[in-house]
């Protein structure tokens, strides 16, 4: 039961990160963007897939991705903050996405040592992604940062804003810690100096400093979210819900 | 998606008979007209404005369907439904490029379309109300697309043409997809049945309208066929439309729309009743339920990304700069 609910939360972060972007979708700065984000909401979202319907098997009640996905309320969710966090505009997108891959990518390279054979396979594809991920949104964190007053304005207030979720990535759960000790999912406190490797080099480059956080916010893994949560799973849940047992 | 059939060609020239003589000749024999090649401004212009008028119906046309992006049903369908209004702004970029070999720059169009000077298929003005339009919009608006599109594969302007023949490929995909999701409603339970019937009887006269007014009506529509841009009237891309698609809707066990509907043995297609022309005319005109709504989400969507386009320039900037400097 401790591998199901810690590869719950792993899924919840990616979906609820993927489905947060796919906000996007048609709305983005510019027509690349309109191409380059929703690439990044289906990497998300096709990993989510792949963690649900393992974490359903391991737990044997017959529970389908979309039971999990959908079917589960805001108290069950067990993602980070960091990732439901809304998009309030490009800047705040692109740090978000930056802090979770910067993040993701060490974890998925040591989930490759893993002994559950999916998380493994997951790995080998997620690393690659979380890699143009940190690409992708670490350029635009630069470029935004050194670009105009505006946008360098913009960038820091993100920075700001959303610097008190990281600590909680670092934490790991009971049900985290047991899937830890038995070799399924990495120690997430072991990452903390590749995340603050890789952020501070792109920092570096874009003129912007990690501040101090004097009180970091966390809560996600208990189910204690913020009131966006409630909103994006009402929304997302709306059809599936409305439709007890029908296929689509 | 497509720009409706209502382009004329802009005949207007300045060119010598001799000229344009030989330039028909070369459409005649099939050569393909490259950007850098002498050509008509009438047949410039046409091009710009129909592969323009095109370009933003893919980008418009991620709205509708965005629209549902955040609520598809399941996570298979979540990251199709993704994947396939990413496939529409690909096209769009596509076209922009096409459009731009003659000439005419991407924020020139993007101007023109937020000015109401440009337009795009009015099929995107209708709005996307129930899961079941997105299995529709995917069959016959994408469907209607095809129809549309395949004859452009062999459309006389190069770029054009080989920016087709990519596009079908995807919108082939697209028109199965939106069938599949039809398929599965339709053999669910009632409530999905009736979402599905709703959904047809709301958007099949409007993916009819697709193919632009009868081809009498049709200003201009020789000279497009005559410099093999189109190739079809819009008549016969409607017909060949209708008769695909009415044994699929029936294979459903979905109702069309149209009481006049019947088979006609002799010509060996469907006799239909009218289109509310009216209702055509009104939806070009910008008095459709979304017209306003679409612009003004691109509009923002434009003007929001402002800051965000003038920082990656000014980045730009400083890094050449200092890459000068530093040499
Ligand atoms: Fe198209
Ligand atoms: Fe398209
Ligand atoms: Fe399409």
């Amino acid at each position: 039961m401790a591998i199901y609910q810690a590869l719950l939360e792993l899924a919840d972060d990616h979906l609820v990160l993927g489905h947060r972007i796919s906000e996007w979708c048609g709305h983005a700065p510019m027509l690349e963007e309109d191409l380059a984000m929703p690439n990044m909401a289906l990497d998300l979202i096709g990993t989510s897939r792949t963690l649900y319907e393992h974490a359903g098997e391991l737990e044997g009640k017959g529970q389908s991705e979309d039971d999990l996905a959908y079917l589960r309320g805001e108290r069950d969710y067990r993602n980070c903050l960091l990732v439901e966090r809304p998009n309030e505009d490009f800047a705040h997108t692109m740090l978000r996405q930056l802090y979770f891959a910067a993040f993701m990518y060490p974890y998925w390279i040591a989930a490759e040592k893993s002994s559950d054979e999916v998380v493994r396979g997951v790995a080998g594809k997620a690393q690659k992604e979380m890699a143009y991920h940190i690409r992708h949104a670490g350029e635009w964190v630069i470029r935004l940062g050194d670009g105009t007053d505006e946008s360098a304005t913009r960038m820091r207030e993100a920075v700001d804003a959303l610097s008190i979720y990281v600590d909680e990535l670092f934490d790991s759960s009971p049900a985290a810690q047991e899937a830890e000790a038995a070799g399924v999912l990495p120690k997430r406190a072991d990452l903390r100096a590749e995340w603050d490797k890789t952020i501070a080099q792109v920092f570096d480059e874009a003129l912007l400093t990690l501040p101090a956080v004097p009180f970091a916010q966390r809560g996600g893994r208990e189910g204690l979210h913020d009131e966006g949560l409630g909103h994006l799973l009402a929304e997302m849940q709306s059809v599936y819900r409305a439709h007890p047992g029908a296929r689509w | 998606m497509y720009s409706q059939g209502l382009i004329g060609a802009d005949g207007r020239t300045d060119e010598t008979p001799e000229f344009l003589e030989a330039f028909q000749q070369r459409v005649d024999a099939e050569e393909k007209i490259e950007p850098t090649d002498a050509m008509p401004e009438g047949y410039r212009r046409t091009l710009v404005r129909q592969i323009g008028q095109h370009a933003h119906s893919e980008i418009v046309g991620m709205l509708p369907e965005g629209n549902w992006i955040t609520r598809a049903p399941s996570l298979r369908r979540k990251a199709a439904l993704l994947a396939k209004v990413q496939d529409e702004g690909g096209h769009g970029l596509y076209l922009y490029s096409a459009a731009e070999t003659l000439g005419v720059s991407r924020e020139q169009m993007t101007e023109e379309l937020h000015s109401g000077k440009a337009k795009y298929s009015s099929i995107f003005n209708y709005p996307t109300l129930s899961w079941a339009d997105i299995g529709t919009v995917g069959w016959l608006v994408d469907g209607a697309a095809i129809m549309n599109q395949i004859p452009l594969c062999r459309c006389s302007f190069g770029p054009y043409a080989r920016a087709m023949i990519r596009v079908c490929k995807e919108e082939s995909f697209h028109q199965r997809q939106g069938y599949e999701i039809i398929m599965t409603l339709a053999q669910g339970t009632e409530a999905q049945k009736e979402m599905a019937q709703d959904s047809l009887n709301r958007w099949w006269w409007p993916a009819l309208m697709m193919f632009g007014p009868h081809d009498g009506d049709s200003e201009h529509s020789d000279q497009s066929m005559k410099w093999k841009i189109k190739r079809f009237t819009n008549d016969e891309l409607r017909q060949k439309f209708i008769d695909a698609t009415v044994p699929q809707a029936e294979y459903l066990g979905l109702k069309v729309p149209d009481p006049e509907l019947k088979w006609n043995e002799e010509k060996g297609g469907y006799d239909h009743g009218e289109i509310d022309w009216d209702e055509f005319w009104r939806v070009v005109k910008g008095h459709g339920r979304m017209n306003r709504d679409r612009i003004k989400a691109r509009k923002a969507a434009w003007d929001n990304g402002a800051w965000v386009r003038e920082a990656a320039t000014a980045h730009a900037e400083k890094r050449r700069t200092r890459r000068m400097a530093a040499e």
